[in-house]
């Protein structure tokens, strides 16, 4: 028999996705494939696109502040503060201090949840699953504390344009008090589980690297980044909120687990030292929290009036739990904003998949592609369909289309 | 040295209540529908649900007499789910749409919608009579 037609050619592609056990949302990879090394990656964003800035033209921004929670499952307070500081720029509302306190507190309890919620899914790609069960119990006390709070488990509604909806009360500053020594207590406990286990340093130790080279050239953002080596982070940059007040540093893997190399592991440490950075920003905030109102205008008819005459155009910037967010909003006068664009955090950290993946073995997929906490349903903006069949654009296609237009306006 | 942390709690686990509260019922039934239609016979028992937070947003109430028509509600329901009837000059809301933001009891200036604590609300037809608040 001749070896030459049984022998499969190499490389070999192998697509995992768009939907794939191995992948928590949707998002097509091509892996071309030696043996079972990846020599090269591509991959293919925008299979849960769902029009909610289209939704958003055709509402006011009291209503979109709403629309926006529903961004993301996870960064509710997130966008709906990034979004609500863009408007405020640009109607010249001045939040109360308090306020912006109460939106940091929630901010920083929404990071736990998120990191803890993270922490959980990448024990869970490492074939882990009971240490998943133990980290989405821990995780429950932070759940409760934002419904305390906001009154709901997610979509938290508690974000106005002007403050927030619902003031803390002093039985409400305990309750987060007892929540926070329940966090302090386990954080030893949760770096050993994370951090000495045998299989998680095997499994995650120098795979997945991303250079500091590398980082700054993608622009990785967040967690990412700051596990390459990258002191960045929106808090300390640029502060919003109540982060001016507080003392925020970026988080680096520290120099006892050797400092920061870029690889899945950093990520873990990251992400679970600014676990404990939160309970200390909450605990900070809870110190220095000044009396006062928590809405700038409190008469809702009167803020959609003042924010109908608004003109101009801003940029809210959070941190959020994976990174930067950003919200673009224009307005000209109107009841709906003229423009809103949402850049959420995975939009900039999805380039960095390309040099982590490669060189890596097929079953480091998983954790690798975890390990930037990828949020694909918020990152979805943009779908491209026609005739049809939704495909790539390249630079001779919108030539091609931008000619056409022209052709037919020409003609009439 | 192989270090396996998790070992310790994990032993210690064993011995310690499951976390989740098994609602509706300790074991899943063949069919969730048969089983609370038993339950709305009193022939079987519901494991109770974890109580809700304070100042919760369940299903909406709307307090006809008082409602004066001022369409309001409509500016600010972020998922267009109430409805102005013009001859009656009320409204009408859609509780399969609702969002559950509660934004209409804070514009409304007659006080006459309001949040209760129920959320057990699924049903097959979105304009079942319980779907629809007027």
């Amino acid at each position: 028999m001749n070896g030459d037609t049984t022998k499969k050619s190499t490389p070999y592609t192998v697509p995992i996705g768009p939907v794939h056990p191995a992948l928590k949302e949707p998002v097509m990879f091509n892996f071309l494939m030696e043996g079972e090394v990846v020599k090269s990656v591509d991959f293919a964003p925008g299979n849960v696109h769902r029009g909610i800035e289209w939704m958003g033209m055709r509402r006011n921004p009291v209503q979109i502040v709403h629309l926006t929670d529903r961004i993301c499952g996870i960064c509710g307070i997130v966008h709906s503060l990034s979004f609500a500081r863009a408007v405020e720029q640009i109607a010249e509302i001045e939040v109360p201090p308090r306020a912006d306190y109460i939106r940091t507190i929630l901010h920083e309890l929404e990071r736990m949840q998120s990191h803890l919620l993270w922490a959980g899914v990448a024990a869970h790609e490492l074939g882990f699953d009971s240490l998943l069960f133990l980290t989405w119990r821990v995780r429950e006390q932070s759940m409760d504390l934002i419904e305390n709070l906001t009154g709901n488990r997610v979509n938290y509604g508690i974000v106005q344009i002007g403050g927030v909806r619902r003031d803390i009360s002093n039985d409400q500053i305990l309750l987060i008090e007892q929540g926070l020594a329940y966090y302090r207590g386990l954080l030893d406990q949760m770096k050993t589980v994370f951090l000495d286990d045998s299989t998680i340093r095997m499994r995650c130790r120098g795979h997945g690297l991303l250079s500091y080279r590398d980082a700054q050239l993608l622009c990785a953002i967040g967690p990412t980044a700051r596990a390459s080596g990258l002191a960045m982070d929106v808090r300390h940059d640029y502060p919003y909120c109540a982060y001016g007040d507080l003392d925020v540093q970026p988080v680096l893997p520290p120099q006892e687990f050797g400092g920061p190399q870029g690889d899945v592991y950093d990520r873990i440490i990251v992400r679970l030292l600014e676990i404990a950075q939160s309970i200390d920003i909450i605990q900070q905030c809870l110190d220095s929290m000044p009396a006062g109102e928590v809405l700038w205008e409190k008469k809702l008819p009167k803020l959609l009036s003042i924010l109908k005459k608004a003109h101009g155009e801003a940029i809210g910037r959070v941190e959020a739990p994976r990174g930067e967010c950003m919200h673009y909003v224009r307005m000209d006068g109107n009841d709906a904003p003229a423009t809103w664009k949402v850049k959420a955090s995975t939009y900039s950290n999805l380039m960095s998949w390309i040099p982590m993946l490669k060189g890596e073995q097929l079953a480091d997929v998983p954790i690798i592609v975890a390990s930037i906490d990828p949020c694909m349903s918020c990152t979805d903006r943009v779908t491209i369909i026609r005739n049809g069949s939704a495909d790539d654009l390249t630079k001779e296609d919108l030539t091609q289309l931008s000619r056409e237009k022209t052709r037919r306006f020409s003609r009439c | 040295m192989v270090r396996l942390p998790m070992m310790t709690e994990l032993l210690r686990q064993l011995f310690k209540k499951p976390a989740t509260n098994a609602f509706p019922a300790r074991y899943l039934p063949p069919s969730v529908t048969t089983f609370l239609h038993k339950v709305a016979l009193g022939e079987a028992a519901i494991n109770p649900p974890m109580p809700v937070p304070p100042k919760f947003r369940g299903k909406i109430t709307y307090d006809r007499e008082s409602c004066i028509g001022c369409q309001l509600c409509l500016k600010v329901c972020p998922a267009h789910a109430i409805e102005f009837l013009p001859t009656t000059k009320r409204v009408r809301i859609y509780v399969a749409q609702c969002i559950f933001c509660s934004q209409c009891n804070d514009i409304c200036p007659k006080d006459c919608l309001h949040m209760t604590d129920e959320f057990l609300l699924a049903t097959e037809n979105r304009f079942a009579d319980c779907q629809i608040v007027e």
